[in-house]
């Protein structure tokens, strides 16, 4: 006696996730749900639901591929274990290695930005032109118009920035700890200085 | 302990003191460049490894430091220099200790994505060029569909058909034109070339030329031109073009 098939109801976005893994394959930079749902041809709302599903399919543990919301987007990128065999397969990227100019340079940029080469200057105390340079090169900063009033061309840090740190945005960067206490007896001191000339 | 002798490992220089000191003053150094602080703590190690607080040492260290953080700051900030002398005192202790209160606040950042920086290292993704560009929408403004038709139909008519006649040249055979040379020959003993193939086409014309230098080389005719572009003459070999002078004025003026 023929049996009719007995057909399985699988997660009716599954074909969606699958859309979206595709997607996520293909691309190079992080995309955001509205990307996705655009190029899937669905709705955002069903679309944030699928990123659920492929988020426990791909998560760290699970799988040798991560999806992250990194930079404002959603992304594939290799799972922990396996950075080992990735460090041997590539380089360590250029973005990695930064001096200490180029780290407080960024951490101005990152902060403050966006914000001209003038400015930073100010903040460290020494020429920022070599570390702008190598930050851009890096693409790491990239520029963003012109100072209003002094015309020199202002810096904000790039989607790779957050991508390279792991920051869902900038907003993710923690506040600093407030150097009142510092700035008091730094104070005190320059006060006591100045009152020693005017005497 | 001697200061100018002070061996530096900076960013920027390496080596000792008094070289920095001397490619400074001659600005083949950009101060910009130089991380004073690194100076001082390099004196300070070295000040360290003695018992003894050399005190001629650090009194010509503090005169040489303090004028190169002066020489550098006006560099910086060479637009800020007359601005900030004319800074109260007061005024001018506050804002050095905002900047310096800044500058601490972004070191503490800086020192926050270093260790960011290590934690994330694991962290291994596609880094490729920028994604494919996003397709462009080129939205129409809303159109009549009588005028489409009418547009359309304008460029649906069968374009008229172009004439390819020029193409194909039909080339006479050379021995027409010998023939017909020669048979001139046998009836006048000379004859101006550019007359004979006035009536004909260009490719025939072309034809013609070749018989000519063909019944020359035979040395059936002699040729003769008076000057470029003049008429060409051809006459019965041994006929000698004896009246030349004369008949090359007429037929000059005749072509002019």
């Amino acid at each position: 006696m023929d049996r009719p098939l007995r057909l399985i109801a699988g997660n009716p976005l599954d074909q969606l996730a699958r859309t979206i893994e595709a997607l996520l394959v293909i691309a190079s930079a992080p995309l955001s749900a509205q990307d996705l749902a655009d190029a899937a041809d669905d709705h955002p709302e069903r679309v944030e639901t699928a990123l659920g599903l492929v988020g426990e399919r791909y998560q760290e543990g699970r799988s040798g591929i991560v999806l992250e919301h990194v930079a404002g987007g959603w992304a594939f990128r290799a799972s922990r274990d396996a950075a080992e065999a990735c460090a041997r397969l590539f380089e360590r990227p250029a973005q990695r290695n930064l001096s200490q100019a180029s780290l407080e340079t960024l951490a101005i940029v990152a902060y403050l930005g966006p914000c001209s080469r003038p400015d930073i200057a100010r903040i460290r105390g020494v020429s920022a032109d070599s570390a702008v340079a190598n930050l851009v090169e890096r693409g790491l900063i990239a520029e963003a118009g012109r100072d209003e009033a002094a015309g020199a061309i202002r810096y904000r840090t790039t989607p790779l920035f957050e991508r390279v740190f792991g920051l869902e945005s900038l907003s993710q960067l923690p506040r600093l700890d407030d150097v009142g206490a510092d700035t008091e007896q730094i104070r005190e001191r320059l006060h006591a200085v100045a009152e020693q000339r005017t005497a | 302990m001697i200061v100018r002798e002070l061996e530096l490992d900076l960013d920027a220089f390496e080596g000792p003191f008094d070289l920095l000191l001397t490619l400074v003053l001659k600005d083949e150094l950009e101060l910009r460049e130089i991380d004073v602080a690194g100076i001082v703590l390099a004196f300070l190690e070295r000040l360290s490894e003695r018992e003894q607080l050399d005190l001629e040492a650090c009194g010509e260290f503090l005169v040489l430091i303090a004028a190169l953080l002066e020489l550098k700051a006006r560099g910086l900030f060479p637009e800020e220099a007359a601005e900030l002398a004319e800074l109260e005192p007061e005024a001018a202790a506050e804002e050095l200790a905002r900047r310096l209160a800044e500058y601490r606040r972004m070191k503490q950042a800086a020192g926050w994505l270093r260790e960011r920086l290590e934690t994330e290292g694991e962290r291994y993704f596609r880094l490729g060029p920028a994604p494919l560009a996003p397709r462009l929408e080129t939205p129409l403004a809303p159109q009549q569909p009588e005028t489409l038709a009418r547009v359309i139909r304008l460029l649906a008519v069968e374009p008229p058909q172009v004439s390819l006649a020029h193409m194909a040249l039909r080339f006479p055979p050379v021995s027409q034109f010998l023939d017909r040379f020669r048979a001139v020959l046998r009836r006048r003993s000379r004859f101006d070339f550019d007359a004979e193939v006035r009536e004909l086409s260009r490719v025939e014309q072309a034809v013609a030329f070749l018989a000519l230098l063909d019944l020359r080389r035979s040395g059936e005719i002699v040729i003769d031109q008076a000057a470029p572009f003049a008429p060409i003459r051809v006459a019965r070999a041994g006929e000698e073009f004896a009246d030349r002078d004369e008949r090359t004025a007429s037929w000059t003026a005749r072509s002019a």
